[in-house]
Order: structure tokens, then C-alpha cells, then sequence
């Protein structure tokens, strides 16, 4: 073995702290180090040149530097091994910078600390072992779970790309709910206008495959090679056939709630969610149909002409390959039952901003009139609150929802155009319209209403003839106490994770944030992978969002993936977990602390005595493991180990201090 | 015996993706702290094995510290939980075998907490400046 050493100055960075001619002095005393020199830049062309000189001069098979962190040019001095034809990993760095020069004064402590710290890391080079990563070939499809607006950008942006994405939604239709706003802010576009032109494009899309009324049932394997469970739930309704005619519809007998207008509409037991709805094929809401609750019934069978209606239908399970996951599974609005002071729930005139959204809609419940839900009046006054259940550590959410400032001013602004009669109060605690032109619309959306700095403490209904409800706030800017008579309260809720979104995180591996939203793997750098390669985010469920947002994040999601494909191969860890199959003894204590599931037991048969024994071992797949250790340091047999951290290296630092 | 002019030795084990993130923040902050810690990287923290420490301890430090991510940070998502597990256990341990569990350290210290990593170690060293030279531990080797 031959260790080389080089300890660079930094400049002046680490010289002028550390006498780094005596660290190399001293270093190279140790047995096995057959070179030791200082330079003044080791990570410049210069000092690369001169470390590979000193290689192949004094026939170096290991090198020791002393210089800044190896988190900032570790991979520089790896890459200079491997044009060394020397592997990566016996190459060590001994912080001399960030860890001593840089937070010490006294010259001569601080260079006692840099010569402990060089001795630390030739101990530790001298036990390094070879380590490659694998290349791992990728299955060149895409799941993309979620069919609202950022999952219909991400798989539009996959297929373009030319590789097949299956799109797979919960509901029977894509659309999510952008498909259920009036108009978008801040250009007033309405928005089915803007997103149906979409769903048809993905559903015509030869590279795209939908699969609506679908779950996510499991998920195993690692990037490049997930194998994914999804269940089709039973539509009662054979899509390859039915033709869309709406007959069924028309006949059905029995009207539910519609959850598409917030209950304030009748559907029917066999519906489509809205009337643009990608399929258009109508399914069964088999809680509701009477057939599948008495057996009688049976009229949507009777008037297909295609006899597309299956009541035998049956839930189907499909396995499907993929080489990358894009979450985009939206969100959920709060319902503020809980907050009693609102009187929601209770009273029929406090509804929430997606109520009044759905009521501003020409195709909705109302035909885009505004009522108050008790008496189907037009009301005079609305009160608009703001941040219910946002920003509030107590009994709600503690972040900021991002949209209700701007759908709020949208709907102000809605108003005054087309119900000029009708007065619009609005409690704020602040207004942020950080966006491209936010503030301005925001400007606008205020000459139309009255916009009321303040909390409000409790809704109470008058009791007069009209029902009418008193709004009691305080006005922050008056310092007064306030009270608004309203025909009509509406609440702009919180937006919130999904409610099985942490179920999903299980089912894929991936972890939510204190709120349950889902973790990107860097706050700022990496916005769109998670902590489980090949699986991206899209949209709300990463965090609240507005709709430009979740489309640039979807094209991001959707780009990442598409790079990959186009690479064909991924780069496992090099610096994985090892097991050591003799010394094992089959506890597998290691298999429920590996995050990535990537430990799995063995059955291997042994000669021992002269007799075959079965013994059972640990076995690890590299291709899932991401080193983390934690099965290392809890291994009682010493049989698992962490390339580049074993615990020969780990014990050889401990011991050289 | 007196403390006076006593230098503890301390071994640090520091995870890659926060705690060791956070001593080289220390370092571009030149946030100034006392010489006597030497860090050893680890992925994360779950990598430091109970024998590490003992092994440490035999070998004279006079403090053990072991830093990773905090609870729900951990880039391997559970890491941090198992070092809270263990590292109770062993403290439990060392009072059990009559050695000093105020010499082991466990600190949650995030990538961006420089002046939480620098103070943590000041902190340290001067407690174990206090309470002086640990030679039990080294004593408890079977030397012939």
C-alpha cells in the first residue's frame, strides 16, 4: 500500500492558520504514506496535475487530501482517481478548512488539530475498499397519479416527449379541481375553457393511457424498475362499449347529492362527474344505485341500446412497470365544522368559497346566479372571511393557504361586474398577492368591495325574518369594534393535504412534512424529487399552490423524468450497505429499520461437517439501498457494513485520535 | 485533582446531510470555536454503531458527541429515530457498567445551524473541562 498525502494551503485560507509544511512534515513519518507535500491549490488544474504527477512518480494506490470540505470537492478528487485508473473510493479527505482553519486562531493548536485530522484519514484510506455503482436499466414509462391539472401537464409533457405515460385518477373522470372553478385569476379566464381543451388533448394523446376510477394499491422495486398494483374499481359500466349517449342518465330513477357542485345539485345513481367529463362514459355509484341495494331496478340496463351496463362487473387489479412516479394528488379544502364561531354546518347561508365558486358558474347548481342556499333570494350583502383555518395555530393550519387573497378578490370582482347591487365585506388579516400581476388584480378587485383588516370572532344569526347573520370583527385599522348584517358568509378555507395522503406516502415510500404535505427532497434545489429516487412531485400535494405554480412544477416533475429516459440508465449508490454472509446470523434485526426496504432474507445451504445445512442471512439489493447505515450500527454479528464508512474505517479513525 | 488548564478530547460523530453540513457552515461563517473536537463522517447518524462510542471512550476521549438531523429531517427518513433509540440504551448502559453518560452527547443540529453547532461544541468542552480527565473508561481495558 501506498499512501500519497497532499495538504493544500487554500490560499491563504488554511496556511495562514495551520502550518501545513509541518503537517506534511509530520504525516509523512506514518508507515504505508510514501509521499506527503503541500500546494497551494489542490482543486485547480495546477494542483490536479501535480497530484497525478505524484501518483504515477511514486506509484501512489491511495491518497490522502488536507483541504476544504469534502462536501465541496470530494467528486473533483474522485474524478482525478478515476483518470488515474486508481477507483474512487480511495480517495479521503481530511477537512482542514471549514473544521479547523476557518473556525480556530491559536496556529499552533490548530495545526495539531489539521495533523490529527490528516492521521484520522490515512487511518482510514488505509482500510477503504473498491466500490462501484451499478447501472441500472430504466423502464421507459411513466405513472403519473393524480389527473387534475398538474398531472394532465406532466403526462401531456411525458408523452410529447415521446414515451407512453399511464395518467391514473380516483374519480371517473380527469379534471381535478380546477375543472370545478368559474374563472381563474388574475385574467378572468374561465376555466373550463382553458382545461377541457387540455383533458381532450391528453385523452387523445397516443402516448397517454387513462385509467379513471383507479387506485395506487402498492409499490415495489426502485427507480428505473417500480412494479405498481392498481386497482380498477368495478364503473358497472363497460367503457369499450358504451357510447355516451346519456340515456342511462335520463332514466335513472334515483338522485343523490352531486359532490361535483358541493352538494348544492341532484345527480344521478349512474352519472358522469360533470358534463365535459374525460371519459364521458357514465360509471354507477354503486352506494346509491337501487339495484345494487335491493336488486330491483335495473332500468339503465333496459334503455342501453349497446348493452354497455355490467352489474357483475368486477374490481380489476393490473400490475404495470414504470420507470418513474409523479405524485400529483392535489389537495382537499378544509371543512371548518370544527370552527363553531363560523357557524358552518349549522347554518345554510355560511358556505365556503368553493360553494360560491360553483354557484358563479354558468353550468353550475345556480346557473351562475348567487342565492342565499335558505331562501334561493339573491343576497344584498356578502361577508367574505379570510384565513379560516389558515395561519392559525390553534385549532386550524399553521401556514398560509397562498390562493384565498386572490380567489377572494376574484369572486369580489366577479361580483361588482355582475351583481353590482351586491355589497362585499371582506375580513383580511393581510392580503398577499405576491404573483405575476397578483397585486394589480388584487388593486382592481378592491374598488368593488370593502376590504376590512380584521379577525372576525363569531357569526350569529339574527333571528329576524330574513335570517340574516351578524358578523362581529374588529377593524384594525379604525381600532374598532365592527358589526356587518350579511344575507351571505362565505368562508375562504384552508387548503389542505389529501386525506389519505399519508396512506399514499406509505404505499410509495416517500415522506410527508409536519403539515402532511408531501417532502421534496431539497426545500430549494430539489422542488420536484423526493427522498425515493425516480418518484417526483407535482402540484398541491407538495404544498399550497396556485395553477401556474402547479403546472410549473408538473413540466419540472415531468422534465426529470424524461431525463432519465432519455439516459436509458440510472447510477445506483456506490456506498451501499455489504453484508458479510459469514459472519450473519440471520436475525434480521437490519430489516425493519431499512427505510428503502431494500433488506430482504436468504435461504443459502452450507457445507458444515460434512452435512448440507440451511441457514437463513440478510441480503441486501442494491439497487434500493442508499447507505444510510442504520443497519450497520445495529448489527450485533459485525456482518453489515456501509461502503466507504465500514466499521474497519469508522473503528481506524476512533483509534487514530 | 484540579481541572486546571485541562483540554478534553472530543470524538464527534457528525451526519453528512445535516450536522456535518452545519460544522462546515460554522466554518464559512469562521464562527470560532475550542480545538479539542475531531469529527467523523458518517452517512447518518443510525451508522454510529454503540461500540464506536465505547470503543471511543476506551481509546481516551473524554467526550463522545453524536450529531444528526432533527426528528423528521433525516434524509433517510428514519435515521435519527433509531440513534434516539440507541443512544438512550446506551446511556443506560454506561450509568449501568459505572461509567459517566454526561460524556455522551446526542444533538439534533440541521445544515443551516452553524451557530448551533459552534455553540453545542463550546458548550461541551467547557462541561468537560469541568468535569476533567475521563480515565475509567480506559482503565477498563485488560492491559498485561
Amino acid at each position: 500500500m501506498r499512501i500519497g498525502v497532499f495538504i493544500c494551503w487554500c490560499g491563504s485560507n488554511i496556511k495562514h492558520t495551520v502550518d501545513v509544511e509541518r503537517v506534511a512534515r509530520e504525516i509523512g513519518r506514518l508507515p504505508h504514506v510514501a509521499y506527503s507535500g503541500d500546494a497551494q491549490y489542490l482543486c485547480s488544474e495546477v494542483g490536479q496535475s501535480e497530484i497525478g504527477r505524484a501518483i504515477d512518480e511514486h506509484k501512489l494506490d491511495r491518497v490522502v487530501v488536507g483541504a476544504c470540505s469534502p462536501r465541496m470537492h470530494e467528486a473533483t478528487f474522485q474524478q482525478l482517481m478515476i483518470s488515474k485508473g486508481l477507483n474512487p473510493f480511495y480517495v479521503e479527505i481530511a477537512n482542514l478548512r471549514e473544521h479547523c482553519s476557518w473556525v480556530h486562531t491559536d496556529k499552533e493548536k490548530a495545526t495539531v488539530k489539521a495533523i490529527d485530522l490528516v492521521r484520522k484519514a490515512v487511518a482510514k484510506i488505509k482500510h477503504a475498499i473498491p466500490l462501484f455503482s451499478e447501472q441500472l436499466g430504466v423502464n421507459k414509462r411513466a405513472l403519473v397519479i393524480g389527473g387534475g391539472i398538474a398531472g394532465i401537464q406532466a403526462a401531456i409533457d411525458i408523452a410529447d416527449a415521446g414515451y407512453p405515460v399511464d395518467l391514473l385518477e380516483r374519480d371517473s373522470s380527469i379534471g381535478g379541481k380546477m375543472a370545478q372553478f368559474d374563472k381563474t385569476f388574475p385574467t378572468l379566464d374561465c376555466s373550463a375553457c382553458i382545461l377541457t381543451p387540455k383533458m381532450v388533448e391528453t385523452a387523445a394523446h397516443g402516448n397517454v393511457t387513462l385509467l379513471t376510477s383507479s387506485q395506487v394499491e402498492s409499490v415495489s422495486g426502485y427507480v428505473g424498475n417500480f412494479s405498481v398494483t392498481i386497482r380498477r374499481r368495478a364503473t358497472s359500466v363497460k367503457a369499450d362499449l358504451c357510447n355516451g349517449c346519456g340515456e342511462c342518465i335520463t332514466k335513472c330513477p334515483k338522485t343523490v347529492d352531486n359532490e361535483f357542485d358541493q352538494g348544492q345539485s341532484k345527480r344521478k345513481a349512474i352519472h358522469t362527474l360533470f358534463p365535459q367529463a374525460v371519459p364521458n362514459k357514465p360509471v354507477i355509484d354503486r352506494e346509491n344505485c337501487i339495484y345494487f341495494k335491493t336488486g330491483k331496478c335495473g332500468m339503465c340496463k333496459r334503455v342501453c341500446i349497446v348493452g354497455a351496463i355490467d352489474y357483475e362487473m368486477q374490481d380489476e387489479l393490473l400490475e404495470r412497470a414504470y420507470g418513474a412516479i409523479i405524485v400529483a394528488t392535489g389537495f382537499d379544502l378544509s371543512k371548518p365544522t370544527h370552527l363553531g364561531e363560523y357557524h358552518y354546518g349549522q347554518h345554510p347561508d355560511v358556505v365556503t368559497s368553493l360553494d360560491l365558486e360553483r354557484m358563479l358558474n354558468a353550468s353550475g347548481p345556480t346557473n351562475g346566479k348567487v342565492i342565499r342556499p335558505s331562501n334561493g333570494q339573491e343576497p344584498k350583502r356578502i361577508a367574505f372571511i379570510q384565513c379560516v383555518g389558515s395561519r392559525d395555530r390553534h385549532k386550524g393550519n399553521p401556514y398560509c393557504s397562498k390562493v384565498c387573497c386572490l380567489y377572494t378578490a376574484k369572486h369580489a370582482l366577479l361580483l361588482s361586474e355582475k351583481f353590482p347591487d351586491i355589497e362585499s365585506y371582506i375580513f383580511y388579516i393581510d392580503v398577499r398577492a405576491a404573483g405575476k400581476n397578483y397585486e394589480e388584480f388584487y388593486e382592481k378587485a378592491r374598488q368593488g368591495a370593502s376590504y376590512l383588516r380584521g379577525q372576525v370572532s363569531k357569526i350569529e344569526p339574527m333571528g329576524d325574518r330574513e335570517k340574516r347573520l351578524l358578523v362581529r370583527g374588529f377593524d384594525a385599522s379604525l381600532g374598532e369594534a365592527i358589526e356587518i348584517e350579511a344575507d351571505l358568509v362565505v368562508l375562504a378555507t384552508s387548503m389542505e393535504p389529501k386525506g389519505d395522503a399519508k396512506q399514499l406516502a406509505g404505499i410509495l415510500g416517500i415522506s410527508t412534512d409536519q403539515n402532511g404535505f408531501y417532502t421534496e427532497a431539497h426545500v430549494k434545489l430539489k422542488p420536484f424529487e423526493t427522498q425515493r429516487q425516480g418518484i417526483f412531485l407535482a402540484g398541491a400535494c407538495q404544498g399550497p399552490k396556485d395553477i401556474p405554480e402547479a403546472v410549473t412544477q408538473a413540466s419540472g416533475a415531468a422534465a426529470k423524468a424524461i431525463i432519465m429516459f432519455n439516459r436509458g440508465q440510472v447510477k445506483s449508490v456506490p456506498t451501499t450497505a455489504i453484508v458479510n454472509q459469514d459472519l450473519c446470523s440471520g436475525c434480521m434485526q437490519c430489516r425493519p429499520v431499512c427505510p428503502y426496504e431494500a433488506v430482504s432474507s436468504e435461504n443459502i445451504a452450507e457445507r458444515v461437517a460434512g452435512q448440507t445445512r440451511q441457514r437463513v442471512v440478510a441480503k441486501v439489493n442494491r439497487a434500493l439501498c442508499q447507505g444510510c447505515g442504520a443497519c450497520a450500527g445495529l448489527c450485533r454479528s459485525g456482518a453489515m457494513d456501509i461502503g466507504g464508512f465500514t466499521s474497519r474505517q469508522l473503528l481506524a479513525e476512533v483509534d487514530s485520535l | 485533582m484540579t481541572n486546571e488548564g485541562f483540554e478534553p478530547k472530543i470524538v464527534a460523530f457528525c451526519c453528512n446531510w445535516c450536522s456535518y453540513a452545519g460544522a462546515d457552515l460554522a466554518g464559512v461563517g469562521r464562527l470560532k470555536y475550542p480545538e479539542n473536537i475531531r469529527i467523523i463522517r458518517v452517512p447518518c447518524s443510525s451508522r454510529v454503531d454503540a461500540a464506536l462510542v465505547l470503543r471511543a471512550f476506551q481509546n481516551g476521549a473524554d467526550g463522545v458527541m453524536i450529531a444528526g438531523c432533527h426528528p423528521g429531517d433525516c434524509h433517510y427518513d428514519t435515521g435519527n429515530y433509531h440513534t434516539r433509540k440507541r443512544m438512550v440504551l446506551l446511556m443506560s448502559l454506561l450509568e449501568f457498567i459505572g461509567l459517566s453518560r454526561e460524556r455522551l452527547l446526542v444533538k439534533w443540529i440541521s445544515g443551516n445551524e452553524a451557530e448551533r453547532f459552534s455553540a453545542t461544541v463550546l458548550g461541551f468542552t467547557k462541561e468537560l473541562r469541568q468535569m476533567g480527565a475521563y480515565e475509567k473508561a480506559r482503565d477498563l481495558r485488560c492491559v498485561r
